[in-house]
């Protein structure tokens, strides 16, 4: 009789760390790095086609250096000397908070009837649900340029009907074609994390909360939407979070008027060459969008949302 | 309730108008014979098609979409199993930390990522812009949607299988090849074809990191600006709506067929 051979044991966490290395490695090459590079070159200065590696705070400076003169944007006057890079993030996060608003309250109400009212070919809902949010992005902001565009379906479409004589032309390259396109290309990311939210709360709760005489709204507003939170909250920050920075949406269907953030940020880096002043802004961005997410995770009471709906 | 649809379900259809609709306006006008997408409709004509597949410059950049997906798929895959193993099957200090590192670049909006690596391609490690830092950068962006697949399939199945087969004398590599691999293989599969999608429809970082060849999407983004290229424009962004939506299908089945045989007894 053989006696089996011993096994060789490593300890738990070295065996999983080295079967996470090739990922954490990626990772650290392809996000890490390159975020650390990008905050390095916001500290350096754009002298003609070189790169002046001396620090300087220049950039930043620039985006909120004071000036004596406002520039009016909407009735708000913003006294800065670079105005653009303030107006347009403002902007970007006023458009995607409306957006994103509409989508959840487009997406909540799908999301609860696909969880409580769907018994039947509930995977087809689901299937039919998942492939908008897996089709190109791309396509997904260029079909609303054939809808809304001068000689797009809804012009063409009302005037063979005969409803109107000239093409509507307040229909698309604004801000709100922005938004409307927002919402429609982000709205397929939400209504599956909002549906599982809704999946998981026990029935029993609320039956509970009928048999204690709640009608059906009571009901809705005291258990099955604080339950459900949490869930809306994630999925609205998938949405708030990246259309921020989008360039797709402002680019096809914003025109002059509906440009974004992201677009100030391709002309810095692709067109006027001046990287460290774009490396900047992408890094006041990024902080804008995580102190708003994290202001508004704590006024909520996001940590002990979780906690009760587990 | 029954019989009379009740509000929420008319929403819902309606929803799935809104959904569609305006998607749906691409096939619609890329089969009319028209160079507008104007209404009234035509006539039903295939030429734009036929158009299509004899643009040399369109074939070449879906051939380097198709190449520039499978390498990123394959890759995202490859390194996404080993670590969904290790954070399904370890007992890892810090795991969870971890597992939020790697779902980051959900969260951080895509030009960040590619203007991000685009200053150390270009300014700190002085290479040139290819493909290869297009796939690079899909990469990353495939890892949250790899990790997620793949770990959902680790926890669908009982982990004492694997355990029986190093009881009986298997070592790692081989319960991994005889055990793990085959049980996780519908999640490694969807993983497979999931993260192609990403990179085959993904524009934003493909714009920014591209040298001088196009990817599909960089290919159709330069084309939209010109009214006389829309049919043809309009019938590749059909093929493409219909071939993901046939890819995702295969996707979730597969991931279903995985679900089912997670139940014991079914195997």
């Amino acid at each position: 009789m053989t006696s089996p051979k011993p096994r060789r044991q490593w300890p738990d966490w070295l065996a999983g760390y080295a079967l996470l290395s090739p990922a954490l490695l990626v990772m650290a090459a392809t996000l890490a790095a390159p975020v650390i590079a990008l905050f390095v070159l916001s500290f350096w200065s754009q002298t003609g086609f070189d790169i002046d590696r001396s620090f300087t705070l220049a950039n930043y400076w620039k985006l909120i250096e004071p000036s004596s003169e406002p520039m009016v944007w909407m009735g708000i006057p913003f006294p800065f000397a670079y105005p653009v890079a303030a107006i347009l993030m403002l902007k970007s996060l006023v458009m995607s908070l409306v957006a994103t608003v509409v989508v959840i309250a487009m997406a909540y109400p799908m999301a609860y009837f696909l969880a409580f009212r769907v018994t039947r070919h509930k995977a087809l809902w689901i299937i039919l649900l998942t492939i908008p949010f897996w089709t190109s992005y791309l396509l997904r902001v260029f079909a609303w340029k054939i809808v809304l565009g001068y000689n797009g379906a809804i012009n063409t479409g009302l005037k063979s009907l005969g409803i109107i004589e000239a093409p509507l032309e307040f229909l698309l390259y604004n801000p709100i074609a922005v938004m409307i396109t927002l919402a429609h290309a982000w709205i397929a990311f939400t209504v599956l994390p909002i549906y599982v939210s809704l999946e998981k709360i026990d029935r029993s709760l609320l039956e509970a909360a009928t048999d204690l005489g709640d009608s059906r709204w009571q009901r809705f507003w005291r258990v099955t939407l604080p339950l459900s939170a949490p869930g809306t909250i994630a999925a609205a920050l998938l949405v708030f979070i990246p259309t921020v920075g989008d360039y797709v949406t402002p680019t096809l269907v914003g025109g002059p008027g509906g440009t974004m953030i992201g677009t100030l940020m391709q002309e810095l880096f692709l067109r006027q060459d001046n990287a460290p002043l774009g490396a900047a802004l992408a890094i006041v961005m990024m902080a804008i969008i995580a102190g708003i997410v994290a202001l508004f995770l704590w006024a909520v009471g996001y940590s002990k949302m979780r906690e009760r709906s587990r | 309730m029954l019989g009379k649809p009740s509000a929420l379900f008319i929403y819902a259809i309606a929803f799935m108008i809104f959904l569609y609709g305006p998607v749906m306006l691409m096939p619609v006008f890329s089969l009319n014979d028209s160079t507008f997408a104007t209404f009234p409709l035509k006539g039903f004509t295939t030429r734009h098609y036929a158009s299509m597949l004899a643009n040399t410059s369109m074939i070449l950049s879906l051939k380097n979409s198709l190449v520039v997906g499978v390498i990123v798929s394959v890759t995202a895959t490859a390194i996404g199993l080993p670590a969904a193993i290790a954070l399904t099957r370890y007992r890892l200090p810090g795991g969870g930390p971890v597992l939020s590192a790697m779902m980051l670049p959900l969260v951080i909006p895509s030009i960040v990522i590619a203007v991000a690596l685009l200053v150390i391609v270009l300014r700190f490690l002085h290479m040139n812009l290819s493909l290869w830092t297009v796939g690079a950068g899909h990469i990353l962006l495939c890892i949250p949607f790899s990790m997620t697949v793949l770990m959902s399939r680790l926890e669908g199945f009982d982990k004492s299988l694997e355990e029986a087969s190093r009881d009986l004398g298997e070592n790692a590599w081989m319960t991994f090849v005889r055990v793990t691999l085959p049980l996780a293989a519908p999640g490694v599969i969807s993983s497979l074809l999931l993260c192609f999608i990403i990179s085959f429809d993904e524009f934003v970082v493909a714009f920014f990191l591209t040298g001088t060849e196009n990817t599909l999407p960089v290919y159709l983004f330069s084309q939209l600006r010109f009214p006389n290229k829309l049919p043809g424009t309009l019938a590749l962004g059909s093929a493409i709506l219909l071939g993901s939506a046939i890819l995702v299908v295969a996707a979730d089945l597969l991931r279903k067929l995985g679900v089912q045989s997670a139940k014991p007894g079914d195997l």
